[in-house]
């Protein structure tokens, strides 16, 4: 069932999005996406994370027997995590002082495990590796969405501390977009959920104009 | 599936020791990295809680412990200009909307506010981050306070009767980091003597 590269992508960034579609990963979506900037942040971390940990289970995947495979997936998940804080930590600190608080937390986002049951545990290791970077890629995407209205509505903000994730030349990114009258409970928690059922909301909406089968959590790939 | 039940321990086992291995590594060669970082960190911080003008000594390496009221020990860094001792800084907390708010604050040594910062919290983005000098500049407003100026009674956030102003929408941040420094001066006062002696 070697799937196109093509299929892969498209699934990854849209048709499978990991939030969108799979509603995977929901602790990380809600808690880090009141601005677009932390959505951006933590999205990336995240598809390093999943590149990097789908790769090496398609390459181990024949030595690993089915009992114990669900301790190895989150062993390398959280050895991953870990690389990925040690190394920021150590050689690209100014970014681990924004990302820092968010990288544990890639830990407990069940799409990277996700997608080394359903994919990278029976792919060869290339397609498993662009799987994992554009379901990281799809995830960044809808984190940075979610993350900008939040923050449009309930801040008049838009991209507020770009730079610092991103270096000082993104500093045009930072922009106010009005003042006063914002509608705080958008960057409350319980704005993540309505944006978030809105996008949804807005994805099948335009799958079913479009003339897609309405699929229900992630069908064909069955979690 | 005639495997025996041992390969699964063996496989896993395996993997364990193999990434242990490998992340016990990546800690030894990042080790001295993070710990200068650690450093690098402590300096910048100290750095924008008393002025450049006030010390000739490396402010990192100049520390003095001292017990708060909770028994707890405080590092005390001190700033000295030929010898003399011009101004403290420590870390002090406060209890925020979402755990510990953790700020620096630099207190001359006449007791006033030199600078305070944030260093560490997690309170809301939007709400209580403001108390972040990259969010808003309501923390620099203590600089060149002391207490008794304003009166003891009005170090508050205007909600509880005081001078400082509160967020809209967010009262907890800044009761808890006006409340860090009026505890954090009240802790200069009482140890005023074994923090600005001269060996």
């Amino acid at each position: 069932m070697t799937a196109s590269y093509r299929t892969i992508v498209r699934d990854g960034l849209w048709d499978n999005n990991g939030v969108l579609c799979q509603m995977l990963g929901m602790c990380p979506t809600m808690a880090m996406t009141a601005t677009a900037t932390n959505g951006l942040g933590m999205g990336l971390a995240t598809a390093a994370v999943m590149a990097a940990s789908n790769l090496l289970i398609a390459i181990f995947r024949n030595y690993i027997t089915q009992e114990v495979r669900i301790p190895v997936y989150i062993l390398i998940v959280a050895a991953m995590v870990t690389v990925v804080d040690l190394t920021f930590n150590a050689w690209m600190h100014e970014l681990y002082k924004v990302l820092g608080l968010f990288i544990p937390l890639i830990v407990s986002n069940c799409l990277p495990l996700a997608r080394l049951e359903v994919f990278a545990a029976r792919e060869p290791v290339l397609p498993s590796l662009v799987d994992g970077l554009f379901m990281g890629i799809g995830f960044t995407l809808a984190l940075t969405v979610i993350g900008a209205v939040r923050e449009i509505i309930g801040g008049g903000t838009l991209f507020v501390d770009a730079a610092l994730l991103l270096g000082p030349a993104f500093h045009f990114m930072e922009t106010k977009i009005y003042s006063g009258n914002s509608v705080l409970v958008f960057i409350l928690p319980p704005g993540g959920f309505i944006v978030t059922g809105l996008l949804v909301a807005g994805k099948r909406y335009l799958d079913i104009r479009a003339g897609k089968p309405i699929v229900t959590g992630p069908v064909g790939h069955g979690v | 599936m005639n495997r025996p039940t041992y390969i699964h321990a063996v496989v896993l086992g395996l993997f364990c020791l193999g990434f242990g291995l490998m992340l016990a590594l990546l800690d030894l060669v990042t080790e001295e990295d993070i710990a200068l970082r650690m450093v690098e960190d402590k300096q910048s911080s100290l750095a924008k809680v008393i002025p450049a003008n006030l010390f000739d000594n490396n402010l990192v390496e100049d520390v003095l412990k001292v017990s708060d009221p909770s028994g707890a020990e405080v590092e005390v860094y001190r700033a000295k200009r030929a010898g003399k001792v011009t101004g403290v800084a420590y870390e002090i907390k406060g209890s925020g909307y979402a755990g510990a708010i953790r700020l620096m604050l630099g207190v001359d040594a006449e007791g006033r506010v030199l600078g305070v910062r944030a260093i560490a919290f997690k309170e809301t983005p939007g709400l209580g981050d403001k108390i972040d000098e990259k969010k808003s500049d309501w923390i620099t407003k203590f600089t060149g306070l002391k207490l008794g100026a304003p009166p003891k009674e009005k170090w508050k956030v205007k909600k509880d009767g005081g001078q400082f102003d509160q967020f809209s929408g967010a009262t907890i941040t800044p009761r808890a980091v006006v409340g860090a420094i009026r505890g954090g001066l009240e802790f200069f006062d009482t140890h005023k003597a074994k923090m600005l002696e001269t060996h």
